[in-house]
C-alpha cells in the first residue's frame, strides 16, 4: 500500500511541479531605480515626445551632467537639444526664458540652486511675473531644475535651500521630489506645464534607489503639481516634510511605531501651490502637527504651513501648538560634526514628535 | 508713423500731468526714427524686445494707440488689461516692455535661439540703452549669441544719458557699437529714419545668412527727461535740447526730404498731421473714459492653462478667483 501510494504521490508531485513551472507567476522582481535615473528617464521621455523640449546648463551635454543626471542625453539628442552653456547663469537663464517666450520648452539646469541666485531676477521678474503683467498674453513654459539645499561637506555657499525663496512668489510653481517616483512624475509634469516651474532636487538623493512601481514606468506617468502624498497613514500625529527629510520622517515613524506611536507622514511634493487641504484633513484626524524641512527656520516652509493651519479649520483640532523641525539657523559649516547638527536628523524629528505629544 | 508716435507720447505727457496716467512713464519723443525705421527694415514675423521706453515700439509692432493709451491709464481696454502699465505691453512677436534694466538682452538672445531652433529665417531685434550697455548680463548674452551664432541683432539706443548720467560718466568706452568685441558692430544715425531702416535691413540680412549676431548703435536723443518725474534739465542744458530739436528732429528731417524730393507736398503732410491728431484724440478719449479693470479680475492670469483656484487677499477672508 505504501509502495503504491508512493508511486502515486511522485507523479502527482511531478505533475503539480510541472504545473507550477508552466503557470508559475510570482510578483515580478520589484524594479529598483535611483532618483538620478528617474529624472533622466523623465527628461528623456519628454525630449522624445516633444520636439520643442530642450535642456541647457553647465556641463549638461558632453560631461553627462555635473551630477550625471543628464547622462546619455547628448549622445541621443545632439547639440541642438542638449546645450552646454558657459558659466553665465544670468545670461543663460535669460536666454532660456526668452526661448520659452518664443514658444520653445526649455529645461534650464542650475548646477546647484545656489548659483540660481545670480539669475534669480530672470526667474522671478522675467519668468514668474510675465503672464500676469501681460494680462494673459505671454506665458513662459520653462522648467528650472537642479540640486537644492544641503549636500555633504560643501559648506555655506553651496548648501542653501531655496524652497522658501521661490515658494514666496506668485506666478511660479515649485516642486520638491523625495523619491524616484516623485522625481520622474514631477519632472514630466513640470515640462508639460505651461508655466515656469522650479524643481528643487537633492544631491544626496540622486544615488538612492527606490522601488519603481509599475505605473511609474509608463511614458505617460505624471504626478499632479499641487498635490501632496500620504506616505504613511497614522492616527497620533501628522508629520509633513518635503524632499530628503521625508525619508527621515518615514524612518522616525518606523522607530516610533515600535513604541505604539503611529505617525501620518505627508510628502508635500509641491511647495507652491501648496496642498494645504491634505495637511488640514490629516491634522483634523490626528490633532498634532510637526513640519520638517532642510531650510532655515525663519520665513520658511514650516512657518507657512503653521500660519495656514492657524487660519483654517484644522486649528480647532490641534491639541498642542504646531512644531517645526528645520535646518539650524546658521550658514552651513564644513566640519562634519557641525554640519550634522545643522540638518534635521531622525532623532530631532522623534524628539519634536514626542514633545508635541507630550511624551 | 513717426508723427503718430510723437503725438501719442505728447498726449501721454499731457495725461500724466493731469494725473490720469500714474507711476512710471518713459517717453520716446525724439527717438521716433528708431522704432519706425527698425520696423521698416524687418518683417512682422521677426521678433523685437526692448526695455521700458517702449510705447513707440508697441505701436510699430502692431498695437493701436487706443490700446496703448488705455494701458497707460490702467483701464480694461488696455493691451494688458490694465495689469501691466507703461513698461509691460506685449504684442505678437513683441516681447515688451521690460522693467529690469538689461534683463531683456538675454531674453532677446533666447528668442533668437528659438528662431534658429525652429529653422525659419526669423531674427530678433534686442534693444537696450546706453545705460544698460554696462550690464554684465549683456556681455554674457554677446558671448553665447556669438558662440552659438544666434540670429540676434543687438541694438544700443544711445540717447546720451542713462537717466541723469551722461555716457562719458558711465562708460569707460562710449563706442557702444564696439563693445560687442567679437561681434561686428556699426554706428547709425538714429535721427534719420531711412538710415535706421537701411542699417536694420543690412543687419537682418547678416543674421538671416547665418553669420551670427550683429550689433548696431543708434545715436539718438530724447526730448523728455528719463521719465515723467525727471524734468530733464538738471544734467543737460535747454540749449542742447533745443539744438537737437531744430537741427536733427527725425520728423522734420523726413518731412524736409520728402518735400524737397517732391515725394509729398506740404499740404499732404499737413493732412497726415490732422489725421494723426484725430486718431490720438479719439484714443485719449477712450483711454480716459474706459472703466478700470473689474476688481474680480485681480487674481486672473497667475498661471496659464490652469483650472481656476483661489488667491489670498489682504487677509485670509479676502479671496480672489484666479482663472487663466
Amino acid at each position: 500500500m505504501a509502495v503504491v501510494s508512493a508511486l502515486v504521490r511522485r507523479p502527482l508531485e511531478q505533475v503539480s511541479g510541472l504545473l507550477r513551472r508552466r503557470f508559475h507567476r510570482s510578483a515580478p522582481a520589484a524594479l529598483q531605480i535611483t532618483v538620478r535615473d528617474a529624472i533622466n528617464q523623465g527628461m528623456d521621455e519628454e525630449l522624445e515626445r516633444d520636439e520643442k523640449v530642450f535642456l541647457l546648463g553647465e556641463e549638461v551635454a558632453q560631461y553627462d551632467g555635473a551630477y550625471k543626471v543628464s547622462r546619455g542625453l547628448w549622445k541621443k539628442y545632439g547639440d541642438k537639444r542638449i546645450i552646454d552653456t558657459p558659466i553665465s547663469e544670468m545670461g543663460f537663464a535669460g536666454i532660456a526664458v526668452g526661448a520659452a517666450m518664443a514658444g520653445l520648452r526649455p529645461i534650464c539646469e542650475f548646477m546647484t540652486f545656489n548659483f540660481s541666485m545670480q539669475a534669480i531676477d530672470q526667474v522671478i521678474n522675467s519668468a514668474a511675473k510675465t503672464y500676469y503683467m501681460s494680462g494673459g498674453l505671454q506665458n513662459v513654459p520653462i522648467v528650472f531644475r537642479g540640486p537644492n539645499g544641503a549636500s555633504a561637506g560643501v559648506a555655506a555657499q553651496h548648501s542653501q535651500c531655496f524652497a522658501a525663496w521661490y515658494g514666496h512668489c506668485p506666478g511660479l510653481k515649485v516642486v520638491s521630489p523625495w523619491n524616484a517616483e516623485d522625481a520622474k512624475g514631477l519632472i514630466k509634469s513640470a515640462i508639460r506645464d505651461n508655466n515656469p516651474v522650479v524643481m528643487l532636487e537633492n544631491e544626496l538623493m540622486y544615488g538612492v534607489a527606490f522601488e519603481f512601481p509599475q505605473e511609474a514606468q509608463s511614458k505617460d506617468f505624471l504626478i499632479p503639481i499641487g498635490k501632496a502624498k500620504i506616505e504613511r497613514q497614522g492616527t497620533h500625529i501628522t508629520v509633513v516634510a518635503h524632499s530628503r527629510p521625508v525619508g527621515h520622517c518615514v524612518e522616525a515613524a518606523a522607530v516610533l511605531a515600535k513604541e505604539g506611536i503611529e505617525c501620518e507622514v505627508i510628502n508635500m511634493r509641491t511647495i507652491r501651490p501648496m496642498d494645504i487641504e491634505t495637511i488640514e484633513a490629516s491634522v483634523m484626524k490626528t490633532n498634532h502637527l510637526v513640519t520638517v524641512e532642510g531650510g532655515w527656520p525663519q520665513f520658511g516652509v514650516g512657518a507657512e504651513i503653521c500660519a495656514r493651519i492657524m487660519e483654517g479649520p484644522a486649528f480647532n483640532f490641534l491639541d498642542a501648538p504646531a512644531v517645526r523641525v528645520t535646518g539650524t539657523d546658521v550658514p552651513m559649516p564644513y566640519a562634519k560634526i557641525l554640519e550634522d547638527n545643522c540638518v534635521p536628523q531622525v532623532k530631532d524629528i522623534i524628539f519634536a514628535i514626542k514633545k508635541t505629544l507630550n511624551i | 508713423m513717426m508723427q503718430t508716435v510723437r503725438r501719442m507720447e505728447l498726449k501721454a505727457d499731457q495725461l500724466y500731468k493731469q494725473k490720469i496716467i500714474r507711476g512710471f512713464c518713459h517717453l520716446c519723443d525724439g527717438q521716433e526714427a528708431c522704432c519706425v525705421g527698425m520696423e521698416a527694415g524687418i518683417n512682422p514675423t521677426d521678433h523685437l524686445i526692448t526695455a521700458y521706453r517702449a510705447h513707440g515700439f508697441t505701436f510699430t509692432r502692431g498695437l493701436s494707440v487706443r490700446e496703448i493709451l488705455a494701458e497707460l491709464t490702467g483701464r480694461r481696454g488696455g493691451c494688458a488689461k490694465g495689469k501691466g502699465g507703461s513698461m509691460h505691453m506685449y504684442a505678437k512677436n513683441f516681447y515688451g516692455g521690460n522693467g529690469i534694466v538689461g534683463a531683456q538682452v538675454p531674453l532677446g538672445a533666447g528668442i533668437a535661439l528659438a528662431c534658429k531652433y525652429n529653422g525659419k529665417d526669423e531674427v530678433c531685434l534686442t534693444l537696450y540703452g546706453d545705460g544698460a550697455a554696462n550690464q554684465g548680463q549683456i556681455f554674457e548674452a554677446y558671448n553665447m549669441a556669438a558662440l552659438w551664432k544666434l540670429p540676434c541683432i543687438f541694438i544700443c539706443e544711445n540717447n546720451r544719458y542713462g537717466m541723469g548720467t551722461s555716457v562719458e560718466r558711465a562708460a569707460a568706452s562710449t563706442d557702444y557699437y564696439k563693445r560687442g568685441d567679437f561681434i561686428p558692430g556699426m554706428r547709425v544715425d538714429g535721427m534719420d529714419v531711412l538710415c535706421v531702416r537701411e542699417a536694420t535691413k543690412f543687419a537682418a540680412a547678416h543674421c538671416r545668412a547665418g553669420k551670427g549676431p550683429i550689433l548696431m548703435e543708434l545715436q539718438t536723443y530724447r526730448y523728455h527727461g528719463h521719465s515723467m518725474s525727471d524734468p530733464g534739465v538738471s544734467y543737460r542744458t535747454r540749449e542742447e535740447i533745443q539744438e537737437v530739436r531744430s537741427k536733427s528732429d527725425p520728423i522734420m528731417l523726413l518731412k524736409d526730404r520728402m518735400v524737397n524730393s517732391n515725394l509729398a507736398s506740404v499740404e499732404e503732410l499737413k493732412e497726415i498731421d490732422v489725421e494723426v491728431r484725430k486718431e490720438i484724440e479719439d484714443a485719449a478719449q477712450f483711454a480716459t473714459a474706459d472703466p478700470e479693470p473689474p476688481l474680480e479680475e485681480l487674481g486672473y492670469h497667475i498661471y496659464s492653462n490652469e483650472p481656476p483656484f483661489e488667491v489670498r487677499g489682504a487677509n485670509q477672508w479676502i479671496k480672489f478667483k484666479s482663472i487663466s
